[in-house]
């Protein structure tokens, strides 16, 4: 098997890399992770947490040149990226929680990203500093001032190494552009705008313009009375940059063409699986909320979480989706302690591997599901450090739904609501995932790669 | 109520066995009689617009924020006899809002 080509999903050998994040059982809110996000190429991987802050990991490479090369993810940068901020208008606390990082290809030697809270994206340049300038004629090397009247020769100040420092410094504030609240943003492929969603509006934003945003799509009825539906989340094509969609809570997702018109309220896609009329329940429509939508790599397809499911929609195909993977279906026998314990409003995300044969999405329990859609395999794996030693290969898991449960299975009535992994993310080359649970940060890198 | 009937027996209608969906769906209005028909329409959907702690006034959030970062509010001036709810706030007794100063831990 050529060390190149990711072997199919049951090959493969999962191992915890690292495991980050406190130990404490007691979890302090600030430390809630609320969004991962990797680079393009996978050297820098973000967190944003519920304090506002953000955490960047640098991929570091031993052995690099062998087979079996381990790479490890150590801390960056760490900086504090949004405030508590208060709307005097409502009198509403607006939370610094952090919801979506997106970074920007890199251009230059500093790295950009976009990271939004609820109702303000800034655009962070982090960049590093390895050499300091010394040698000032006027300036002692502690900084103090010389008197000039005690200059007698003059020297040129030269750079000198010193230890690396990697700053992070607000570049841009795209502000008040939001009534409610933001739940994506997505950078075009044109590497000038982006757009950012709330749950009613799309606005298009320049990258190096801050007073000025174009609203593109608008879904706000003119009686909020009549309100049936709000928007999810919202991406950009990956190569098409007059191409995004939307989805929405009602389990649709729209696509829509900026040629076609300034407001895009009219969408030119409209993606949406027929249900059968005599299944609907009360909570068909709640459980049918879109998450999560996500475009391949190809670009050829796109792939969208609801609470029970990943599917995965060609994008010629707006009738029915072409793949649809059941996550945790065991639950549909449990949606109503899950209405009553607000679980069914649990916002999951998912990811696609590099080269888009796998995905992978989050469960209870801290578990997570992984589906080959080569091989129409698929896996349940546990993010614990109980469970897991490190280079030692981790077990599937089996959750029994219900009859005679087997020795290493677990119940459905035992599982842990609260241990709920909603963010995960997929090295964009290596078989490298990141993993995270309430306020843990789990790396697993596959043995053969 | 029939107490030891298994739930699929209770719930079995016309010979057809109604799915699980729609068996939790019985055990939901059950518990609350009075939820609307209409769980996806407006009232759900506005709760979630609004999402976001509801203060009376700054000046209440101002308070809400000072008793968390610190341990003791800030004293009253002497000359004040008289407490309003918790502490009236004067500009000199708000505390500066500093950064957050704890690292996450994922860092540490």
């Amino acid at each position: 098997i050529s060390g190149a080509v990711q072997g199919a999903g049951g090959d493969m050998q999962w191992c915890l890399s690292q495991a980050k994040g406190s130990l404490d059982d007691d979890v302090t809110e600030a430390d809630i992770i609320s969004t991962l996000e990797f680079n393009h190429t996978g050297e820098l991987l973000a967190t944003g947490d519920k304090g506002g802050r953000i955490v960047i990991f640098q991929q570091e490479i031993e052995n690099k040149r062998q087979p079996q090369y381990r790479s490890e993810y150590n801390v960056y940068s760490t900086f504090q990226s949004h405030e508590p901020e208060f709307d005097y208008l409502k009198s509403l606390e607006i939370e610094e929680k952090i919801n979506k990082i997106r970074w920007i290809p890199q251009k230059n030697a500093a790295h950009f990203l976009l990271s939004t809270n609820d109702k303000t994206i800034k655009l962070w340049k982090i960049s590093e500093r390895d050499k300091r300038p010394e040698g000032y004629n006027l300036k002692e090397e502690d900084g103090r001032y010389r008197d000039p009247s005690t200059v007698t020769s003059l020297r040129v100040p030269v750079f000198r190494p010193m230890d690396l420092m990697v700053e992070a410094s607000p570049r841009k504030v795209f502000a008040n552009a939001h009534t409610y609240h933001i739940n994506s943003v997505s950078v075009n492929s044109d590497n000038e705008t982006y757009l950012s969603a709330d749950d009613l509006r799309i606005n298009l934003w320049h990258l190096e313009i801050t007073d000025r945003s174009f609203n593109i799509v608008d879904i706000k009825p003119a009686n909020m009375e009549e309100l049936t539906e709000v928007i999810t989340a919202a991406e950009f094509h990956p190569h098409q940059c007059n191409t995004f969609v939307y989805s929405s809570s009602k389990g649709t997702i729209r696509m829509c063409d900026m040629r076609a018109s300034a407001l895009c309220d009219k969408h030119s896609k409209m993606f949406e699986e027929p249900e059968d009329p005599s299944n609907r329940s009360f909570f068909s429509e709640i459980i049918s909320s879109i998450s999560d939508v996500k475009f391949s790599h190809s670009g050829r397809y796109m792939m969208t979480r609801d609470y029970l499911s990943v599917k995965i929609w060609d994008l010629n195909m707006e009738s029915k989706p072409v793949e649809t993977y059941q996550v945790h279906e065991y639950l549909r026998s449990k949606l109503c302690s899950l209405y009553e314990n607000d679980c069914i409003f649990d916002k999951f995300e998912c990811c696609w591997n590099g080269n888009d044969s796998m995905v992978m999405t989050g469960s209870y329990n801290n578990f997570f599901r992984m589906f080959d859609r080569d091989h129409r395999w698929d896996v349940t794996l546990e993010a614990s450090r109980e469970n897991s030693k490190p280079f030692q290969v981790i077990k599937p898991r089996k959750v029994c739904a219900g009859g005679k449960r087997k020795k290493d299975e677990i119940s459905v009535d035992s599982l842990d609501f609260n241990k709920k992994i909603l963010h995960t993310a997929w090295h964009p080359q290596d078989s490298i995932i990141v993993v995270a649970t309430t306020n843990n940060l789990y790396i697993f890198q596959d043995k053969m790669n | 109520r029939l107490a030891n009937v298994p739930q699929s027996l209770l719930i079995e209608v016309e010979d057809k066995v109604i799915s699980p969906e729609k068996a939790e769906e019985a055990k939901l209005k059950a518990r609350y009689p009075n939820l609307g028909h209409k769980p996806g329409g407006s009232d759900l959907l506005r709760k979630r617009l609004q999402k976001g702690q509801k203060y009376f006034d700054s000046g209440d959030y101002n308070m809400a924020k000072a008793k968390i970062k610190n341990k003791q509010l800030p004293t009253a001036a002497p000359e004040k006899t008289e407490i309003t709810g918790d502490h009236i706030p004067t500009p000199q007794d708000l505390p500066q809002r500093k950064p957050s100063l704890v690292a996450s831990k994922l860092a540490g």
